[in-house]
């Protein structure tokens, strides 16, 4: 692997975009495969495979080898309020393996008691999503039930296409919040994409249970989702 | 899905090595059968005097992965390696787990 190659790849790897590298066994010639790029390979529907599945594959033809590494950015969970709920989700979604950050501007809920061992941010959303913005590979939970906290990173993850989106509130609420984006200029579908109530529905009662249900929903649109969603956000780059 | 907050970052790692000047080979699990320990596309980066970071088993192979590396970074020309319980070398190394991996090896730079 050339030197350039590392550098754009790990220059990719930390903006958070999918990418791959096909490498020729035969000749050791390596290639870099950005995910918005994918229909110009040669090897286009192994290189998708693979940037889809996750899962880095050896690909024969025509008597080569060729090997498709697919690097993803690992998945977060981005909670918008320092809530009971958040502090049962936070341990749960770490231990199933995502990252999880959590903002809410009100100092008396965004403490680091309430929240050992969690990235913190007692600051306002749009401050602290301009420093490290939501993207495909990111879950937005808005739980703090308060509009003017929880409306404008709802807005941000259904323009960055974050892979689950969810937001707390009876149908009641959400119909308001409904009622609010539409004003802001959102499409049907953009809203619609909303998980509203939030979480699977299992009946949850608690705030663990609440928080069990969102992970459960998080989860399924990690692992079910079939969506090219890395192209969209760089549509909406370029 | 993330290992990047507790376990250091392979390719960083290679990248900063490379800018200090480090003469570096990167191997990369390119196959896998059984229950082999590192999923294909695991690196493991490493440099002339044989410091290495990263992974491609539990620490079985990586012993002679990281001498074929020297042999890598002094000709040039990459390799393909391949362990596995049948392999006497990576018995006596130890992939005793029952998986087989091919581990290809190439210059970096």
């Amino acid at each position: 692997m050339e030197r350039h190659l590392l550098s754009s790849l790990n220059a990719e790897r930390a903006a958070r975009r999918a990418v791959a590298v096909v490498t020729d066994l035969g000749s050791g010639e390596s290639r870099l495969v950005r995910e918005r790029e994918v229909d110009l390979d040669p090897l286009s529907s192994d290189v998708l495979k693979a940037i889809r599945s996750g899962k880095s594959a050896l690909v024969r033809a025509d008597e080569r080898e060729a090997f498709v590494n697919a690097y993803l950015p690992p998945a977060r969970i981005v909670v918008i309020g320092a809530v009971h709920i958040s502090q049962a989700l936070a341990p749960m979604a770490a231990i199933a393996g995502f990252d999880v950050e959590i903002i809410d501007p009100r100092t008396a809920f965004a403490t680091p008691e309430r929240f050992p061992n969690v990235a913190l941010h007692a600051e306002w959303p749009q401050d602290i999503l301009a420093q490290r913005p939501l993207d495909p590979y990111t879950a937005l939970v808005a739980i703090t039930h308060d509009p003017k906290i929880d409306d404008m990173p709802l807005i941000a993850s259904l323009q960055a296409g974050c892979f689950y989106v969810g937001a707390l509130g009876s149908r009641k609420t959400h119909g308001r919040r409904v009622e609010r984006l539409e004003a802001a200029g959102l499409t049907a579908d953009e809203i619609g994409r909303i998980e509203a109530p939030i979480g699977a529905d299992i009946g949850a009662s608690t705030p663990g249970e609440i928080a069990v249900a969102i992970l459960a929903s998080v989860i399924a649109a990690f692992r079910k989702r079939s969506m090219r969603a890395e192209i969209a956000a760089a549509a909406t780059v370029a | 899905m993330s290992e990047a907050s507790v376990v250091p970052d392979v390719l960083a790692t290679a990248e900063r090595w490379s800018g200090e000047g480090r003469r570096l080979a990167l191997a990369t699990v390119v196959e896998t059968w059984g229950s082999a320990p590192r999923p294909a596309g695991s690196h493991l980066v490493i440099d002339a005097d044989g410091n290495f970071e990263g992974s491609v088993s539990g620490g079985c192979v990586e012993g002679a992965v990281v001498s074929e590396a020297l042999d890598v970074i002094e000709a040039g020309a990459p390799k393909l390696l391949e362990f596995g319980v049948a392999d006497e070398t990576a018995w006596r190394v130890g992939l005793s787990c029952g998986g087989r991996i091919r581990v290809y090896v190439e210059r970096l730079g």
